[in-house]
This record gives structure tokens, sequence and C-alpha cells, in this order.
């Protein structure tokens, strides 16, 4: 049981990675992406593809891939979702959902209906594992991916609160009028922050294709999980991030242990008690569940 | 000067609306004796046409209306087959179970309301993602649907063939014209002008004293209902149950779409959406991937370039009023000023500018 | 030539026009007070000049270089500084953090956050807090301090003694003398005349969106001033209320 528990655990690194991106883009735009899974579906393919053709690994490339997705958030920003928004907050929703439907559908398009897999291409690192005491075999590739994922956030809030960039995000976020009145460029800040949203969402996708397998219609439980573990988490800092993937994973260990059909249904049911729970007891509906990262105590 | 010519006229229907109601009640009328003359192929069409107006009218009243916009609406699609079947399977009439299973969806709306519409714009957009995710697992552990498997509407084969397709064709037409009558007497009354304030601008309009989450679990519970009809109805036409089908988030796609294009918070937009919808379907649907690939392109222009959509835009540019649900004030020797028809999805960004 | 001069500008939100037509130009080294009632204009004036308001006619030039379609964070870079009405601080970071924003321009000059700090010795000890915890005199301090930082040629202040003490308002106002002695260029909107005359050269007196009186604030009377800003002083012959 202790050995699910850790499982379990390391899993949540993985839902901290695809969640970090989203609530990183609805703190600073009041986005939320609905093309977020679909994006990191896009890039696991994009990773795939270079395996697979020009026998590229997948680590290797990410330096491909990484810009890539970087230039996408780039993009993204600042060809749809900022004319978006300028229709108020809920045309981006549907923005993103038909851009959601052209990715999926264009995966489908190119790559077929077959699940795929980046695990053929990295080697004995997708079934390798350390003994820990007690005999418990943690996934080398789980522990990676948690390490990466603490890297990555503390990298995240280390940059938000020490650089003049990340000065400049969070004060776009916090109010891109004002910001733009002291100087800081507020469509290039919410550009910088797309990107750096997307570079994780790749990320992210790159790890979705080592530790399992993904088909181009996987990007819509990808959104879902990110969301649950933004909104478990979501009470203040990144790190909140982490703890709600690791609450979303151990949720959907434990209901797998109950029912063969119970991963998902914990996970869900989870995110619901949890939503219901701060709902009754705070008006925080009201003003928003996802917070800004940068925002925690300090 | 005389105050005839000065004065503003209020004024609700104009000459082009009063024909448009005239032409309205044609129109039911030929639709309803159409199966007389059309071929099985083109009523079963037309049976799709009316469930797509359903969807439409219902997404569109909670999002262009209610402000509310939902991508998990499949949640009550599939919610209404679900009980139809397992209303048929417990021994009802497998017609009457259409409705009833209706009544059902809308009343576990009412809970999921009271929960939901604390969220906001796109936590409750997703959530109700969530949501539909969820009921799609839980009803697949339902022993009856077998999982992925699924069953059928097996009662519904006592009836042969010829009367089941007319049936279901008139009770499609009866829905749809039920549903889109609540929504325009709904709009007209007194609960459209909250609708309307809610709309425009929330905060103020509860600041005035509208009750805007009453009036927007209204329309979440009607659209819930709406939707459910529209599942029920699919599955008579089609007969088999696959959770998977019907819990698809394709729906919702087909009903953002539909709307988009349309004209979002229109109420004759959402109507002209399903019409263009479905001859998309007709003419491209069996390019596949590609369809939908032009489907998703399609939302987004028109989310870029033309949120207003087609007739939000006709609308507009022309004053055009077909199905009037507001006032309008008429300025003497000047172009009607719109009254609360202008289909704003600004609502949410606040003004804060200082004069 | 003037450091700063607006020609005809006329800035509207949505129907409403709250600046129509308004020309003025300020020297270098000039305090300008806008003075006017409630809705007057000067708010959305001072925020076109700063580049947040779009105008719909006319122009503002910065040492002759047309500033109208240039976006309000390269004017901070040009020289222009505005502390916005309420302050509008990023109330989630700190003060420091908030002084820090106003070196992203990247203009050169000698401000830096121990010398606002020095200025403003009240803030020392809430370097690190965040600016929502402050008091109103912190928090424009702290904005004041914001702008400074930019090293800006022509600083904007809009109701910088709204909301506090008088014996705060002494202490801002005793700071910003030492900005107007060291020869910074200043326009700014103040609701007490008195203060408004004393500190300024010059005065200008906004009505519905017009300039209603333009003059040296040693010429002027107070009785001048406020006949203009009631819009008295239309009652003389041959003007027809519109």
């Amino acid at each position: 049981m202790s050995n699910q528990i850790i499982q379990g655990i390391l899993l949540g690194g993985y839902y901290a990675l695809i969640a970090c991106g989203l609530s990183f883009m609805f703190s600073v735009m009041r986005i939320i992406n609905l093309a977020h899974g679909s994006l990191a579906v896009f890039a696991a393919f994009a990773l795939w593809w270079l395996a697979s053709r020009f026998h590229i690994s997948p680590f290797l490339g990410l330096l491909i891939v990484l810009p890539l997705m970087a230039a996408i958030g780039w993009a993204l920003q600042r060809f749809l979702l900022e004319r978006s928004a300028r229709g108020g907050a809920l045309l981006p929703i549907l923005t993103t959902f038909g851009l959601a439907i052209v990715i999926d559908n264009m995966l489908f398009e190119q790559f077929g209906a077959d699940t795929r897999s980046l695990a053929p291409y990295i080697g004995s690192l997708s079934y390798d594992s350390w003994e820990w005491p007690g005999s418990i075999y943690v996934g080398k590739l789980a522990v990676i991916m948690f390490a990466t994922a603490v890297i990555l956030l503390g990298g995240l809030q280390l940059f938000l609160t020490r650089t003049r960039l990340g000065r400049s995000i969070r004060a776009t976020s916090e109010d891109p009028d004002t910001a733009g009145l002291v100087g800081v460029d507020a469509r290039r800040a919410n550009a910088i922050a797309a990107a750096i949203a997307m570079v994780t969402v790749g990320l992210a996708g790159a790890f979705l294709g080592m530790r399992a397998t993904f088909d181009p219609y996987a990007g819509a439980p990808q959104l879902l999980f990110a969301f649950e573990a933004a909104v478990i988490g979501g009470a203040g800092s990144l790190w909140g991030t982490l703890i709600g993937g690791i609450v979303l994973a151990l949720a959907q260990t434990l209901g797998a242990q109950v029912h063969p059909q119970g991963f998902l249904i914990g996970g869900h049911a989870v995110f619901l008690v949890v939503l219901f729970v701060r709902l009754s007891t705070s008006g925080l509906g009201l003003r928003g569940l996802l917070r800004l990262p940068s925002r925690s105590a300090p | 000067m005389s105050a005839a010519s000065t004065s503003p006229v209020i004024e609700r229907g104009t000459t082009t609306s009063r024909i448009a109601a005239i032409a309205v009640a044609v129109i039911i009328a030929l639709l309803a004796i159409a199966p007389q003359f059309l071929s099985a192929g083109a009523v079963d069409r037309m049976t799709a046409l009316f469930i797509y107006v359903i969807l439409a009218a219902m997404w569109n009243a909670l999002a262009g209306f209610g402000g509310l916009v939902s991508v998990g609406q499949q949640v009550f699609f599939g919610l209404g087959a679900y009980f139809a079947i397992r209303l048929a399977d417990a021994g009802l009439n497998p017609f009457a179970s259409l409705f009833v299973s209706a009544v059902i969806v809308g009343l576990v709306s009412w809970p999921l309301s009271l929960f939901m519409l604390r969220l906001r714009n796109g936590e409750f957009a997703i959530g109700m993602w969530v949501i539909a995710a969820l009921t799609h697992l839980l009803v697949n552990l339902d022993r009856l649907v077998q999982g992925e498997t699924g069953t059928s509407l097996i009662s519904l084969n006592v009836y042969d063939a010829g009367t089941r397709r007319a049936v279901i064709y008139w009770l499609a037409l009866a829905s749809m014209t039920a549903l889109l009558a609540i929504l325009f007497g709904l709009l007209r009354g007194s609960t459209g002008a909250a609708i309307r304030a809610i709309r425009d601008n929330e905060d103020a309009a509860a600041s005035v004293g509208v009750r805007v989450t009453g009036t927007k679990r209204l329309l979440f519970v009607l659209a819930a209902f709406g939707i459910g009809i529209a599942g029920a109805l699919w599955l008579a036409t089609s007969i088999t149950f696959q959770p998977k089908t019907y819990f698809n988030v394709q729906w919702t796609a087909y009903m953002i779409f539909m709307v988009l294009v349309g004209g979002i918070g229109t109420f004759e937009g959402a109507i002209l959406g399903a019409l263009v919808f479905f001859l998309i379907e007709t003419w491209f649907g069996g390019t596949g991937v590609w369809y939908l690939v032009g489907l998703g392109a399609t939302a987004v222009l028109f989310s870029l370039f033309l949120p207003r959509g087609l007739w939000g835009t006709v609308e507009e540019r022309f004053g055009l009023r077909l199905l009037p649900v507001g006032y309008r004030v008429r300025l003497p020797g000047n172009a009607p000023a719109d009254e609360g028809t202008a289909p704003s999805l600004e609502r949410t960004t606040l003004d804060q500018e200082k004069a | 030539m003037s450091l700063l001069s607006v020609e005809n500008l006329v800035v509207r939100h949505g129907l409403l026009q709250a600046v129509r037509g308004v020309s003025f130009t300020v020297q270098r080294g000039e305090t300008l007070a806008l003075v006017g009632a409630n809705g007057a204009g000067k708010t959305t004036l001072l925020r076109a000049i700063a580049g947040a308001h779009q105008p719909a006619a006319g122009r503002v030039l910065l040492d002759g270089a047309d500033l109208t379609s240039v976006p309000s964070h390269r004017r901070v870079g040009m020289g222009i500084a505005l502390v916005p009405e309420g302050r509008k601080l990023f109330v989630q970071m700190t003060v420091e953090e908030n002084l820090l924003l106003g070196k992203t321009a990247g203009r050169p000059g000698d401000w830096s956050v121990d010398k606002v700090l020095e200025m403003f010795p009240n803030l020392k000890p809430r370097r690190h807090a965040k600016t929502g915890h402050l008091s109103g005199g912190e928090q424009q301090a702290t904005a004041i301090g914001r702008a400074l930082m930019s090293n800006p040629d022509v600083l904007l202040l809009d109701e910088v003694s709204l909301g506090l003490s008088p014996l705060i308002v002494d202490r801002v106002y005793a700071a910003l003398q030492g900005l107007i002695v060291s020869g910074t260029t200043i326009i700014l909107v103040e609701q007490d005349l008195n203060r408004a005359l004393s500190v300024s050269n010059r005065v200008i007196c906004m009505l519905e969106g017009r300039v209603a009186l333009e003059g040296p604030s040693k010429a002027v009377s107070r009785d001048d001033v406020t006949k203009a800003y009631f819009g008295l002083h239309r009652k003389s012959p041959g003007s027809v209320p519109a």
C-alpha cells in the first residue's frame, strides 16, 4: 500500500507539470485555455515523429520541440487570444475550444487513430527502477518526472519574484492598464507568459508520451486533469499546484483500488469534493478558484 | 413643433415582425403535414434538424442570455437518453419515457445548479466538462448499459418503422416548437428584462435588484431539460445507446458552432446556426475528419472576426428584427436605437474609466 | 520650444466626450495646476497625455515629437510618468517591487529605490511589505516614487492628496517642492485650490471638458478661478447657452 502511495505521489508530479501552464496562463491573462491538453498531445506527437522518423531521442527532441512550443505560445497569444480577449471573458473559451477541435482532428488526420508512446525511444528508462528501503520500487522515469516538476515550479517562482521580466508579468496580470503606465509592455509580457506556459505544456507532453500512451483525442482528459489539479491546489502558490497534482493522483490510485473503473472516477470525485468544500466554506467561488501563482505568501 | 414628430416611439413588434409571426405559424403547419410528402430519409433528416435547433437554442439560452458558457452540456444529452433507457426498461411506454426522462434531467440539474453556478466563466465551462466526464463514467457502471458496449431502446421495436418515424418526427417538431415558445415567452416577459440586464452587465443588474442567480438557474434548468429532450429524441431515432456517443463533447462542439455562427445572444441566430450546421453536415459530413477541422476552424474564425455571428451582424447592420423579444426606441428621423438586443460577451469587461 | 504641448485634444468614453478640444503648452521646469469640478475631464486629460486613452482627435507632442500613436509604455520611456488617480499600486507586490517596476523603461537618471526611500522616510520600514497593506500616505508615497523611478521629464500627478489627512498631504507636498526646485516639469490635478495656486506657476481651470480659464498662478485671483470652476464666467455678453 505504501508502494502505491509513493507511486501516486510521483504521478502527482506529472499532474503538476500539466497543471502549472494552465494556471499560469489563467493567472496572467485570465484565460482558461481549452486547447491546453490538445497542445500537450501535439508536443507528444511532435516528439514521437522526431523519434520514429529521424531517430532523435525524445530528450534531444525537446531541444527542438520546446522552442517550437514557445513560438506557438507567443503566436497563440498575439494572433488569437489577444484579439479574442477583447471581446470579453467568455469569448476566449470558445476560441480555444474551437482550436482544440482543430488540433485534435488535424492530429487524427496526420497520425491516425493508433495509440502511440515514447517509451520505446527512451531505452530502459521506461521500466528501470530504484529499490528503496522496505522493498519499494520506484520507477526512474517517475522520479525524474517529479523532480522536473519541482525544479520547474521552483524555477518559475524564482523567475516571477526575482527577475525584472517576472515582475513585469506579475504587474501585467494584476493590472495591465497600470502596467503600461509604469513602462511595462503588457502585450509583450502576455506573449512571453504564453510562451513560457507552452514550454511547460511541451514538457508535460513529453512525460505524457514517455509514461503512458496517447492518441489524437487524448487532449481532453489531459485538460481535465490539469484543471482539476490546478483547482484542488489553487489556494495559493505554484506549490499548491504540486499539492493539487499529488491529491489528484492519490485519489485516482485509491479509486483504482476500490473498483476497476475507479481510477478516473476517484480523481473527478475528489475534485468535486474539494470544490464543494471550498464553495460552501467561503465566498471564493465568486472571486475565482484559480489564483495567481506568484501571489503566494512569502 | 408637433409632439408627434419629435417624441420617440416605443415599439415591440415591427411590420416585419408581424409578417414573421404569420410566417412562423405557416411554416410550423407546413412542417407538421410534411411527413405525408417526404421520403423516409428526408423525414429522418428533418427530425435531426429539429434536434439541432433544440440544442442550439438551449445552449444559446445558457450562454447567450445567461452568460454561462458550458462545454459540458453533453451531460444532459447523455442523461436524457440514459434515463429514457432506464424508464423504458422499467416498463414505461417508450415514447412517454422520452419526456419523463427529460423532466428527470431538469430535476437533476436543479441541485447541480446550486453548486455549479457559483463558478465563473472558464471555471464553469470546464467544471461542467468534469461533471459530464464523471457522469459518463458512472453511467458506464450501470449493468444495463454494459459499459461502452451500450444497449438499445428495444421496446420501441413494437411499433412498425413507418409509425415510429412519423411519431418521432412529430415529437421532435412539437418539442422544438414548445421549447422555442417557452424561451420566446421568457425573453419577452418580465424575466426577459432581467436576462438582458444580466447579459449586458451582471454586476450592475445585481445592484439594481435583478435576481441574477435565480434567473441564471432558470436558464440552466431550462437548457438541461431541453437538451435532455434532445438526447432522448436522438435515442429514439437511433435506438442504440452507447455512452461514448452520447456523452461525447462533440455535441457541445456542435452547439457552440451553431450558436457562434448563427449569432450568440439572438433568438433567431441559434435557429439560423442550426440550419447552417444542418446544411454543412449534409454536404460535408461525409468528409470525416476535415469536416470536424472545418467546424473547429469556423468557430475560431467567427469568435475572432464575427463574434456577433451571422444574425447578430445582419440585425446590427439593417436593424432587422423578426421575432422581437425586447423593446426599442425609434427616434424620429434616426435609425432605431437598439435596446438590449446587442449580444455582449463583453458584459464581463467592466469599464472603470473615469470621465 | 515648449516641452509638452496638447493640441485640440478630444477624448471620448463611448458616446461621452470627456475632453472637448483642449490645447495648452508646458515649458520645461514649469509646474502647471489643473483644477475643475468632478467630471470636468482632468483625469481623462492626464491619462490621454500618458497614453492610457487614445484621443478621438488632436495631438500630444513631446519635444516636438507626435505621441498620438505611441502606446503608454513607450511614453514612459520617452519621459512621461503618471501618478494615477487612486494610486493604482500593484497590491500583491512589495513596495520595493513596485518601485523597481518603475525602472522598466530603463531611462537613465539618478532615481533609485534608496533615493526614493530617502525622500519618503516613512517607506523605509515598509520596503518589503505588500503595498495592499500600507496606509494611504505610504501608498501615495510609493505611487509617486514608482513614477520617479522612471526618471521622467514630465511628471503627471492626479489628485495625490485625495483621501489623505492634512498632515500627510503637507508631507507629500513638501516632497514635491523638492522636485519642483530640482527642475522637474509637473502637471498636477488638485482639488484644493489654495494649494494648487501656491505650488504652481500656471493654472488651467477646466469645465465640462474645455479650458475655462488659463493664467499665471500669481496673476489669477481665487475669485476668477472659482467663477470658471462653476461656469459663471460664461455670463459674458453674447454667450448663449447651448
